[in-house]
C-alpha cells in the first residue's frame, strides 16, 4: 500500500471534514449533553476529548472490520458491545494512570457509551466504509468534539475561575486580585449558551451549513 | 460468505463478539489492578493528611512528596473494636490491613446491635492514624479515625481528625461517596468540610453530640455541636450525623478515645 492510498483525498477528507465543516457538536448536533458537563475546566475537557477520540476511532475501526459479517438484525447491539468494552478499558486506564482526574471524570467516562457521537459515527459511517477510513473518521470526529470542548472550557474556566489549566490568568477578588469571577460560567447553563453561540458563529461563517426552513 | 441473516449465524456471531469483548475487558481490569490499588491506597493516605490539615485541598503533590509527608507525620496503629486496646505494631501490619475488606469477612468482623447508622458489621480491628509532631515523634497532636456510613445512594467513606483533647474536630474528608453531585455530593466539598473545624464531637458527659442540622449553624465557639446542613440533601446530612454518632460511640472508636483521654497505656 502506498502513501497516497493511505492518505489520499478521501482519507484526508474523512479526517479533516468533521473537525469544522461537519463538526459533531456544531453541525451534527451530537454529544451536547457531555459537552455541557465536562467543560468547566480545561483539563477535564482535554481528557474527555482524548477519551472520546480514542473510543470513536477504535469503535469505528472495530465496527467497520466486522461490518460485512454483522447480521443487520443485531448490528446496534454489536456496536454497543464494542463501544462499551472500549469505554470500560479507557476508564480502567484512567483509574490506573490519572487517578485523581478519574475520580471526577469516571461518571462522564461511563457516559461516553451513550455519547451520540460514538454511536452515530459507528452506525452512520463505519457500517458503510472500510476500516482505515472509519478509523480516520473517528479521529476526525473526536478532534471536532475536542475542539469545541476546549473552546468552551477555556471560556468557562477563564471567566468562571480566572484560570486556565489551573494557572491564574485573571487574579480573582477572593484571592486579593481585581477580577470578580462570573459564577454562572461554572454552572451548566453557561455551557448551553456558549455552545449555542459557537453553533451560530459556525453557521454564520459557513452559511452553506444552514438548513432550509 | 455464510448467510449472515440466518438465526444460527446470528447467535454464533453474537456469542463470538461477547467472548472477544469479555476477554479484552477482563485483561485490562486484571492487568491494571495492581496500579489502581496503589492509587487508592495513596489517595486514602492523602485524605488522612487532608483531614489533619497537613496538605491543602488544591495542593498538587507528587507520589513521593505524599509518601514522605505521610511517613513524617503519621503513625498508623490498629486498635481493637470496640474495646479500644491498641495492638502492638508487630502483630499486624497496619499498612497492609484492609479495613473495608475486614468488615465483610466474617472471621475478621463482628455484628453490632441495630443502630440508626444502619451499620451491621464492624471489623475487629480499626486503624487509627496518629498525627505526630515532626520533631518530637512521641508527641501526638491529632487522632484521625476512619468513618463510614450510608447516605442517599451508597456508603460514604471518610476520615475525621480530632485534636488530642479527643473532642475538638480538626478536619473531615470524604474520599469515596456516590451522593448526588451538587446536593449530597457536596459532602466531598472542602469548603463544607472546613465548617467542621473547631466544633466539638462530644458533650460534657462524653456522649457523641455533633449533628448536621437543617440550615446554617453558628460559628464553632457559639454553636460547637452543630454543622450547617447540606442544602437539598437531608438524607445525606442525617447519614453523616448517624455515622459520626456510631463511630464516636461505644461500638466504634469511643472506648479507644476514652482510653487515650484518660492517659491509659496505649
Amino acid at each position: 500500500m502506498t502513501a497516497t492510498s493511505l492518505f489520499g483525498k478521501p482519507q484526508r477528507a474523512a479526517l479533516s471534514l468533521p473537525v469544522i465543516t461537519n463538526n459533531p457538536i456544531g453541525v451534527q448536533v451530537l454529544g451536547i449533553c457531555s459537552a455541557l458537563a465536562v467543560t468547566t475546566r480545561v483539563d477535564k475537557a482535554i481528557v474527555m476529548g482524548v477519551g472520546v477520540t480514542i473510543v470513536t476511532a477504535f469503535a469505528n475501526l472495530a465496527v467497520s472490520m466486522v461490518r460485512n459479517y454483522t447480521p443487520s438484525s443485531i448490528r446496534i447491539i454489536v456496536q454497543l458491545a464494542i463501544i462499551a468494552s472500549l469505554v470500560i478499558m479507557v476508564d480502567q486506564f484512567l483509574k490506573a494512570y490519572l487517578f485523581e482526574l478519574s475520580l471526577e471524570l469516571s461518571v462522564f467516562v461511563g457516559l461516553i457509551i451513550t455519547n451520540c457521537i460514538v454511536m452515530g459515527r459507528a452506525e452512520g459511517y463505519a457500517m458503510q466504509n472500510p476500516p482505515w477510513l472509519s478509523f480516520l473518521d473517528g479521529i476526525g470526529n473526536g478532534f471536532g468534539y475536542a475542539l469545541v470542548l476546549l473552546l468552551v472550557a477555556v471560556a468557562r474556566e477563564l471567566l468562571g475561575a480566572g484560570k486556565i489549566l489551573g494557572v491564574v490568568v485573571l487574579p480573582v477578588t477572593t484571592d486579593g486580585g481585581w477580577y470578580v469571577p462570573n459564577g454562572l460560567m461554572l454552572l451548566a447553563p453557561s455551557g448551553l449558551f456558549l455552545i449555542a453561540l459557537l453553533v451560530w458563529l459556525l453557521r454564520t461563517w459557513k452559511p452553506e451549513l444552514q438548513e432550509e426552513d | 460468505m455464510p448467510d449472515t441473516q440466518s438465526t444460527r449465524y446470528t447467535v454464533g456471531f453474537a456469542a463470538a463478539i461477547c467472548v472477544v469483548c469479555a476477554l479484552l475487558v477482563a485483561a485490562s481490569a486484571v492487568g491494571l489492578r495492581e496500579r489502581q490499588e496503589t492509587n487508592q491506597l495513596l489517595y486514602r493516605q492523602k485524605n488522612v493528611l487532608l483531614a489533619a490539615g497537613l496538605v491543602k485541598p488544591d495542593e498538587a503533590l507528587s507520589e513521593e512528596q505524599l509518601l514522605k509527608a505521610f511517613d513524617r507525620r503519621i503513625r498508623v496503629r490498629l486498635v481493637e473494636l470496640p474495646g479500644g486496646a491498641m495492638q502492638p505494631a508487630s502483630r499486624m501490619d497496619p499498612k497492609t490491613y484492609d479495613q473495608r475488606k475486614a468488615r465483610s469477612d466474617p472471621a475478621a468482623s463482628h455484628s453490632v446491635p441495630p443502630n440508626p447508622a444502619q451499620i451491621s458489621r464492624v471489623p475487629n480491628y480499626g486503624a487509627v492514624y496518629f498525627v505526630v509532631d515532626a520533631a518530637d515523634q512521641g508527641h501526638i497532636e491529632q487522632i484521625v479515625i476512619p468513618v463510614e456510613g450510608v447516605g442517599m445512594w451508597g456508603t460514604l467513606y471518610g476520615f475525621l481528625a480530632i485534636d488530642r483533647d479527643t473532642t475538638t474536630i480538626s478536619g473531615l474528608t470524604y474520599y469515596d461517596q456516590k451522593e448526588t453531585p451538587g446536593l449530597g455530593g457536596e459532602a466531598g466539598n472542602a469548603r463544607w468540610q472546613a465548617l467542621w473545624r473547631g466544633r466539638k464531637a462530644y458533650d460534657e458527659n462524653w456522649e457523641p453530640r455533633i449533628v448536621v442540622i437543617k440550615g446554617p449553624a453558628g460559628p464553632p465557639a457559639q454553636d460547637p455541636h452543630r454543622v450547617d446542613g447540606l442544602s437539598g440533601a437531608t438524607i445525606t446530612s442525617n447519614g453523616i450525623t448517624r455515622m459520626m454518632a456510631f463511630w464516636l460511640g461505644r461500638e466504634g472508636y469511643g472506648p479507644f478515645l476514652a482510653r487515650f483521654r484518660e492517659g491509659a497505656e496505649l
